[in-house]
C-alpha cells in the first residue's frame, strides 16, 4: 500500500479549502502509470498487440486522422492562449501539485506534437512555440499523464473557449491504442463486454442466480415479492444498469431501490443478459468503434426483447454515453415509444412518480443518516435530466429531499457544474492507480469533511457506479467509513413503503 | 521606395490575414463534429446557444468564473482593443462616419487601457508559477508585440507626432489603388511594421482563438441529443447504409 501524507482532520481543526492551490511539484506523479494491456486484450478489441515497429510514424498519422475527423479536437489544439484559467481546476493537480496535471499542461503534451507536425509555426520554429518530435519519452509521458485525467470536464467549464481536456486525453489514448500501447484496465473490460455483455464477465446463468438471490433477500426483508426479471420478452421497460449494481456495495442497494419503485407502480420491466452493462468504456479510450459496438448491444437487446422504453440505472459516464451518444451511434430508436425520453434516467423515472404522488415514503426510516450529494462529473457536465438545463442537479436532490429528512449540500464551488470528480473516473478505477485515486479524491473529501463538521453529515449519496466504488475505497483514508457512500436509490429503497410491506419494529418506529 | 515597401507589405499582410482566417474557418466548418459534447448545463435551443455564445464573446463569462484577475486584465485588453480598432477607422474612411468621430476620445484612453491590460497579463505570466510553467517563448513574444504596437501608437499621439493627414492619404491610397507617399517617421514605421507582422502571424498562431471560439463544440452545441438525432457527415453514410 502506498504511504500517503493525507490524514483525516482532528475534530475542531480547520479543514483546508478544497480548492486550495498547492505549490508546483514537477514530476511528483511521474511514476504513476497503469498496467499496459496484454496483446490478448489489445487484439480482442481491434488494436495491435504490442508497440508496433514504426509507431512514431503511425502515431503521428493517427493524430492527423483524428484532427481531420474531430472539429472539437482541432479547435481545442489551435485555440488555447495559455491564459492559465484552467491551471487550478483539476482535482489531480490540487491533490498532487504535479504541474503536468494542470489541464493546459496535460493538453500541451499532445499539443506540442500536433504543432510539430501539423502547424506552420511548429514545423519551422519549434523552439518558439514549444513544439516537439514524437519520441519514446513523449509517448511515456502521454501514458503517464493521460492516465491521470478522469475526463471529468471541470476544466472545460472554466476555459474561455470551452477547451475540453477530456477530448484531448481520449485522443491521446486512442493514438496509444492504435500503436499498440493500451491500458489493461479499460481494454480488458471492453473485451469482456464484447464477449459476455458486461464489465464483470458475468454470464447469463450466474446473472440469473444473482437476481433470484436478491429477490429472496427483498422478500425476507419486506415480505413483498419484488421481482428482478431477466430477459423477459415483451416487457415495457429495458433497464440497463452498470453491472456493479449486481454485485458491489452500495450499488446493489440502488438496484433494489429501482426494483422496488418498478414493483410499486406495477411496471413491466426487464434486465437483459446480452446488454447487462450500462458502462461504455469505449468512451474512456476515445474509440468510437468500441463505443458504437457497446451501444449497439443495447439497441439489439431492446429490439430483441421488444421493449417500448429504455431506462438507465445510476452510472455517470454511462449516462453521458446513453444521453448524448447512443442516438448518434446506434439510433434512430424509432421502434421505441416516442412519448418517453429515449433513453430515460432512473432518477427521471422515480422523480416523475414522486411528482404524481405514486410512491409512499416514510422519511424517518432514513433518520440515522445525515446526507450530502456528490454530483458525478459526467452527469453534471456532459448530460442532462428532465427538460430544463440543470435538471441533472435538481432531480436527484429532489428525490433525496423526498426520502431523507437531513440533507445538506457541500460548498457551492464544489457541487453542480463545479463538482469535483471522485478521483476514479475516466478509466482510472484500478488498484494500480490507487495513489492517484486517493490524492485525486482530496478536494471532494475536504468538501465532505467540511459539511461533516458543520452539519454532522455522515453519508454521501452518488448516482455513479465508479463514484461509489471509488469512495468506498478512499473514504477510509479521509476519516470516513467505506459504507458512508450510498446510492441515491438506496435511500429510496430505505424509505419506500410498498403495498403490503411489513415494517421492521427496530428500524421504523411506526406501525400499520 | 519606402512607400512601395509598406504598400506591398500591407497588401500582403491583409491578404494573409483575410485568406488565412477564411481558410481556417473553412477548415473548422468542414471538419465533422462526430458527437454531441456541449458542456452542460447548456441551452436546449439554437437561440439559447446564440445567447450563451454572446455572453462568452462579450463578457468572457467562463473566464469570469475561472479567475477574476485574468478576466479583469483580459477583458480590459479586449474591450480596449475594440475601441482602438474602431477609432482607427478614421484613417480608412472619407468622410469619417459620425460614430467613429464619437469614439475618438474614448479610443485614445483605451490605448492606455490596452497597454495596462496586457501588462497585467504579462505580469501574471512572469509572476504566477503555474502560468510561467505553461508559457512558451511565443506567449511572451505575442504580448511584447502587441504592447509594442500600443506603446508606439501612444508615442505618436503624445511624443513623436507624425503627419497623420499623410498617413491617412497613404491608406486611402492603398484602398483605392492610388498610392500616396508614406511619411518617413521612425515611430510610425515601427508601429506599422509591427501591425503588419501581427496580421501575418494571426492565422498561424494562438490568435486563432478569436474565430476558434465560434467553432468550439462544447460551447456552440445545443443540449438536445435526445430530441434531435445528431449525425455528422461521415456517420451519415453509415447510418443510411444501415437503413
Amino acid at each position: 500500500m502506498v504511504e500517503l501524507k493525507i490524514r483525516a482532520p482532528v475534530s475542531g481543526e480547520d479543514i483546508p479549502d478544497p480548492s486550495a492551490i498547492p505549490a508546483l511539484a514537477p514530476g511528483v506523479m511521474a511514476h504513476s502509470k497503469p498496467y499496459v494491456a496484454s496483446p490478448e486484450h489489445q487484439e480482442a478489441i481491434g488494436f495491435p498487440g504490442e508497440l508496433v515497429d514504426d509507431w512514431e510514424e503511425r502515431a503521428v498519422d493517427k493524430l492527423g486522422e483524428l484532427v481531420k475527423n474531430s472539429r472539437g479536437l482541432r479547435v481545442y489544439l489551435d485555440t488555447c492562449v495559455k491564459c492559465g484559467a484552467c491551471t487550478d481546476k483539476c482535482h489531480y493537480f490540487l491533490g498532487t501539485g504535479d504541474p503536468n496535471n494542470m489541464p493546459v499542461a496535460r493538453q500541451d503534451l499532445l499539443r506540442k506534437v500536433y504543432r510539430r507536425y501539423f502547424t506552420f509555426a511548429g514545423k519551422y520554429f519549434p523552439w518558439l512555440v514549444g513544439a516537439e518530435d514524437m519520441t519514446k519519452e513523449v509517448l511515456d509521458e502521454w501514458y503517464t499523464y493521460f492516465h491521470q485525467c478522469s475526463q471529468c470536464r471541470r476544466c472545460s467549464v472554466y476555459c474561455p473557449y470551452g477547451i475540453d481536456t477530456a477530448e484531448v486525453s481520449m485522443a491521446a489514448r486512442e493514438i496509444m491504442d492504435s500503436v499498440g500501447k493500451g491500458q489493461k484496465y479499460c481494454n480488458e473490460i471492453i473485451g469482456k463486454v464484447r464477449k459476455y455483455g458486461n464489465n464483470l464477465g458475468l454470464q447469463e446463468k450466474a446473472h440469473r442466480a444473482t437476481l433470484e438471490d436478491l429477490e429472496e433477500d427483498i422478500e425476507d426483508e419486506t415480505g413483498v415479492a419484488v421481482r428482478l426479471p431477466l430477459d423477459e420478452k415483451g416487457a415495457d421497460i429495458l433497464l440497463v444498469t452498470p453491472s456493479a449494481d449486481f454485485f458491489a456495495e452500495p450499488h446493489i442497494d440502488g438496484l433494489i431501490g429501482y426494483a422496488k419503485v418498478f414493483h410499486h407502480v406495477g411496471a413491466s420491466w426487464t434486465i437483459s443478459s446480452y446488454a447487462s452493462e450500462a458502462a461504455n468504456f469505449g468512451m474512456f479510450i476515445g474509440s468510437q468503434d468500441n463505443m458504437r459496438e457497446l451501444a449497439m448491444r443495447i439497441r439489439n437487446a431492446a429490439e430483441d426483447l421488444g421493449v417500448k422504453r429504455i431506462i438507465f440505472g445510476e452510472c455517470g459516464h454511462a449516462w453521458r454515453a446513453a444521453y448524448n451518444f447512443m442516438n448518434t451511434l446506434a439510433g434512430p430508436f424509432d421502434f421505441l415509444d416516442q412519448r418517453y425520453p429515449i433513453p430515460q434516467h432512473i432518477c427521471e423515472y422515480t422523480y416523475d412518480l414522486i411528482q404524481k404522488g405514486a410512491l409512499n415514503f416514510d422519511k424517518s426510516l432514513n433518520d440515522d443518516i445525515r446526507l450530502t450529494f456528490h454530483d458525478s462529473c459526467n452527469v453534471s457536465r456532459a448530460s442532462r435530466m428532465g427538460d430544463k438545463p440543470g435538471g441533472q442537479y435538481e432531480i436527484p436532490r429532489a428525490i433525496l429531499r423526498e426520502v431523507c429528512n437531513h440533507f445538506y449540500d457541500m460548498a457551492d464551488d464544489t457541487i453542480r457544474e463545479a463538482t469535483f470528480c471522485c478521483g476514479g473516473g475516466g478509466g482510472l478505477l484500478t488498484d494500480d492507480l490507487l495513489e492517484l485515486r486517493i490524492k485525486g479524491a482530496q478536494p471532494r473529501m475536504r468538501a465532505m469533511q467540511q459539511v461533516a463538521q458543520d452539519h454532522g453529515v455522515t453519508h454521501m449519496a452518488a448516482i455513479c457506479a465508479i463514484c461509489k466504488t471509488q469512495f468506498a475505497k478512499v473514504m477510509p483514508e479521509y476519516g470516513f467509513e467505506m459504507d458512508n457512500i450510498v446510492s441515491v436509490h438506496q435511500m429510496v429503497s430505505n424509505a419506500i413503503i410498498l403495498d403490503g410491506q411489513k415494517i421492521d419494529r427496530e428500524e421504523g418506529e411506526e406501525q400499520e | 521606395m519606402l512607400t512601395i515597401a509598406y504598400a506591398v507589405l500591407f497588401y500582403g499582410a491583409a491578404l494573409v490575414l483575410a485568406g488565412g482566417i477564411a481558410y481556417r474557418m473553412w477548415e473548422y466548418s468542414t471538419t465533422p463534429a462526430p458527437l454531441k459534447i456541449p458542456t452542460t448545463p447548456a441551452p436546449v435551443t439554437r437561440g439559447g446557444v446564440i445567447v450563451r455564445m454572446a455572453r462568452e464573446v462579450v463578457l468572457f463569462e467562463s473566464l469570469f468564473k475561472a479567475n477574476k484577475w485574468i478576466w479583469l486584465f483580459g477583458w480590459i485588453f479586449h474591450a480596449a482593443l475594440l475601441l482602438v480598432l474602431l477609432r482607427h477607422l478614421r484613417y480608412f474612411t472619407q468622410p469619417v462616419w459620425g460614430w467613429v468621430v464619437l469614439v475618438q476620445s474614448p479610443g485614445i484612453y483605451a490605448g492606455f487601457a490596452l497597454v495596462a491590460g496586457l501588462a497585467g497579463l504579462w505580469a501574471r505570466r512572469v509572476l504566477v508559477p503555474r502560468i510561467r510553467y505553461i508559457s512558451a517563448p511565443s506567449d511572451h513574444l505575442m504580448l511584447a508585440l502587441i504592447i509594442a504596437i500600443g506603446v508606439s501608437g501612444l508615442a505618436m499621439r503624445y511624443v513623436f507626432r507624425t503627419d497623420i493627414v499623410a498617413v491617412k492619404a497613404f491608406f486611402l491610397g492603398l484602398m483605392y489603388f492610388d498610392w500616396q507617399p508614406l511619411p518617413a517617421d521612425p515611430v510610425l514605421l515601427i508601429h506599422l511594421a509591427l501591425v503588419a507582422a501581427l496580421m501575418i502571424i494571426f492565422p498561424v498562431s494562438k490568435l486563432l482563438h478569436a474565430p476558434g471560439l465560434f467553432f468550439s463544440p462544447s460551447r456552440n452545441q445545443a443540449d438536445d441529443a435526445r430530441e434531435r438525432r445528431h449525425v455528422a457527415p461521415p456517420l451519415r453514410t453509415a447510418a443510411r447504409a444501415r437503413q
